[in-house]
């Protein structure tokens, strides 16, 4: 018999190779498997070969070794990672959303069945629109995106609406550094997100969804689309959800390069085929969301946590977490990590053991300086910070946030002047412009941080970085602006050696920045 | 041009589907089918360019031969980005046959840095492997 091989088709793994490696093991005669991947990254490409005891993983593999890797040949070496369900860095995980990805073929919808999928919507045709939306709400669950509002409370309003068209759209343009779970959920696991998909339309009475997917993700596009098209053709999707007479129709829509569209009103406005403008709130989307009708938006993993919570019951998702951090949340360790990839563990886990525990420190082997924790928005953290449990009050708390669980690490090198001004920069960049302190805030900002780190005039040019900061947090209609001083005065306030200030002197300016910058709810996410 | 935008009439927000497909197809949007895709769409010139100069993507000038689009996002800066950058903004300073550009976040962040090749994800782009993967493309 053939031996049969798994290569995960994951971007992560093709930009590294897989697609060669697959094809020479298929030429060398093994029966070929795409799977997605298991998220231990630095191993990609991560090749599987089935055994009688489980699939045995071979570690960055190259076109070059797959006679070696066939014939057994890297068996006794390091490159052999033993059986991957069993690996220690799998193994203490607790994979929820994730349990599938990487195990199955992405759009093999009898395997997603024979694997519990699909339980969670069938259950749910069984229930009242309102069980349904109360089991998520016992649940517990809150917005993946950044915010972390609770979607049981979203959907009740859009339930509770009348209108005569409701949409659920989901947000899959997680355009955040550091971040790529969605994708690889997509990629890996796509019917996990359509069955979410279709269970809040059922939910909320909604007949037509969309996906809103980065033009950045080519191959997530051509998963989910695929997915799509499976789903339509047994009857998942289309005129008969399973049979139950209700209609739900899915279709994905491509982004084109904004950052700004991960807003959420922004992101209706580009569905809407117009510029990505950020809306002003109220109204809220659950009342007047695409095209003025109530529409439930949320991100890929928070309606890809949905069939769970209705195949269990809400209680069952409530009883992992900690405080009001109910559930698990998928981290990604990213940027300089020795051991990068995706980490699904209960809320309440530190930084210290997501960083140094996963992730195994940098990769360079320098000293970790510092993370930047919830994308570009985020704070910078440095090692003493490391204890904070990942949750969002505490988080919030220490005037930094979770944001969409990216962990971007950094080595002894890095300036966290430059990344400061980076901040700045990238805010010019991807501004809306709808508002000044955002679009015009952004650029002086560059230029007030250019004249700090050149020594010009600093002690004045730090007291209006102040201010700036101040009226970018209160004065920017989405966080956008509001959230941009976040970066910067954490960066500023761990590390003035980098601006070429005093720490004494950054202390005066932060400690009245953060006065301003943490006490507002104007930046929260929302 | 007219029966690609034509094409695109009957979806909900038709707009930026269409320029993307304009994109797709044609490799840019050219100012003289601004005129054509409003009409089809019936929307004013206004309201077409609007869309046209928000959104990265859709390009307004013939394609290079080709393109590399290198993650200046805060993980690929941790990884080293910033010298694949200079390596690549020094290789092809002044060609017309290679066109540089900058993006923010290819979803590869903890393999980067990261960058596009001719539409094909890279990761671990080293200013060398950038080399090594371009070899025999014009200066
Ligand atoms: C500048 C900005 C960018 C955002 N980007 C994303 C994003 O890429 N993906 C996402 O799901 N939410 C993003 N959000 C949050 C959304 O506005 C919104 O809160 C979210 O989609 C709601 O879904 P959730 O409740 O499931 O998190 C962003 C917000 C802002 C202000
Ligand atoms: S803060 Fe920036 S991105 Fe947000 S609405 Fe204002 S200009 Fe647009
Ligand atoms: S930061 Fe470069 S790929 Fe995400």
């Amino acid at each position: 018999m053939n031996p049969v091989v798994w290569v995960p088709a994951d971007a992560a793994a093709v930009s590294v190779g897989a697609d060669d490696v697959a094809a020479a093991l298929e030429a060398a005669g093994a029966t070929l498997r795409r799977n997605g991947s298991r998220g231990m990254l630095w191993l990609e490409p991560l090749v599987e070969l089935e055994t009688d005891d489980g699939r045995v993983g071979y570690a960055n593999v190259e076109p070059g070794d797959v006679d070696a890797l066939l014939g057994g040949a890297l068996d006794d070496t390091a490159r052999c990672v033993g059986v991957v369900d069993d690996h220690p860095w799998l193994a203490g995980q607790h994979r929820v959303s994730f349990a599938r990805v990487g195990v199955i073929e992405p759009t093999d919808l009898a395997a997603y069945r024979a694997d519990g999928g699909l339980a969670g919507l069938e259950r749910a045709l069984t229930l009242d629109p309102a069980e349904v939306v109360r089991e998520v709400t016992d649940s517990g669950l809150r917005g993946r995106g950044g915010a972390g509002f609770p979607a049981g409370i979203k959907w009740e309003t859009v339930r509770t609406a009348q209108a005569d068209t409701k949409f659920v759209c989901c947000n899959a343009d997680e355009g955040d550094s550091g971040t790529f779970a969605d994708r690889m959920l997509i990629e890996g696991d796509p019917f996990t997100l359509v069955e979410g998909m279709t269970i809040a339309a059922i939910a909320t009475g909604a007949t037509e969804g969309f996906v809103y997917l980065r033009s950045e993700y080519p191959h997530a596009i051509r998963t989910l689309r695929r997915a799509i098209d499976v789903a339509y053709a047994h009857g998942v999707l289309g005129a008969s959800v399973l049979g139950s007479g209700r209609r739900f129709d899915l279709d994905v829509r491509v982004g084109a390069g904004a950052y700004i569209c991960g807003e959420e009103t922004s992101m209706l406005e580009s569905l809407e085929g117009r510029r990505g403008e950020v809306r002003a709130k109220p109204p809220i989307p659950a009342l007047e969301g695409l095209f003025g009708r109530p529409t439930v938006v949320n991100n890929v993993l928070t309606l890809s946590a949905v069939p769970m919570v209705l195949a269990d019951g809400g209680a069952a998702y409530a009883a992992l977490g900690t405080g009001r951090s109910r559930g698990t949340q998928v981290f990604q360790l990213a940027g300089n990590v020795a051991r990068g990839g995706v980490v699904e563990a209960d809320f309440g886990i530190s930084l210290r053991e997501l960083v140094e525990g996963y992730g195994g420190g940098t990769a360079s082997g320098r000293p970790v300086k510092a993370v930047q924790v919830g994308g570009p928005l985020g704070a910078y953290l440095p090692p003493s910070r490391f204890d904070l449990p990942m949750d969002y009050e505490a988080f919030a708390e220490a005037g930094a946030m979770v944001g969409h669980g990216g962990v971007v690490v950094f080595d002894d090198s890095m300036d966290a002047g430059a990344m400061a001004r980076f901040a700045m920069e990238f805010c010019a960049k991807e501004s809306c412009g709808k508002c000044t302190p955002c679009r015009i805030g952004s650029t002086r900002g560059v230029e007030v941080i250019d004249r700090i780190r050149a020594g010009t005039q600093r002690e004045s040019n730090l007291v209006l970085l102040e201010d700036l900061c101040v009226t970018m947090t209160k004065g920017s209609l989405c966080a956008m602006g509001g959230l941009t001083p976040m970066p910067v005065r954490s960066a500023l306030e761990h590390w003035p050696e980098d601006f070429g200030v005093e720490p004494a002197v950054a202390d005066a300016a932060t400690d009245a920045m953060s006065e301003s910058a943490t006490s507002t709810t104007g930046g929260a996410r929302p | 041009m007219r029966a690609l935008a034509e094409g695109m009439a009957p979806m909900r927000g038709p707009l930026l589907p269409a320029l993307q497909a304009v994109v797709e197809q044609h490799g840019f949007v050219h100012d003289d089918d601004v005129p054509v895709v409003a009409d089809v769409l019936n929307l004013s010139r206004a309201d077409v360019l609007g869309v046209l100069t928000f959104y990265h993507d859709l390009r307004r000038t013939p394609p290079t031969a080709h393109r590399v689009t290198l993650c200046r996002a805060e993980a690929c800066q941790a990884r080293g980005a910033e010298a694949t950058v200079a390596a690549a903004v020094d290789r092809w300073a002044g060609s017309t046959d290679v066109e540089v550009g900058e993006v923010f976040c290819l979803g590869n962040c903890a393999l980067g840095p990261s960058g596009m090749l001719d539409g094909a994800l890279h990761g671990r782009l080293t200013p060398d492997r950038l080399d090594a993967l371009t070899e025999g493309w014009p200066a």
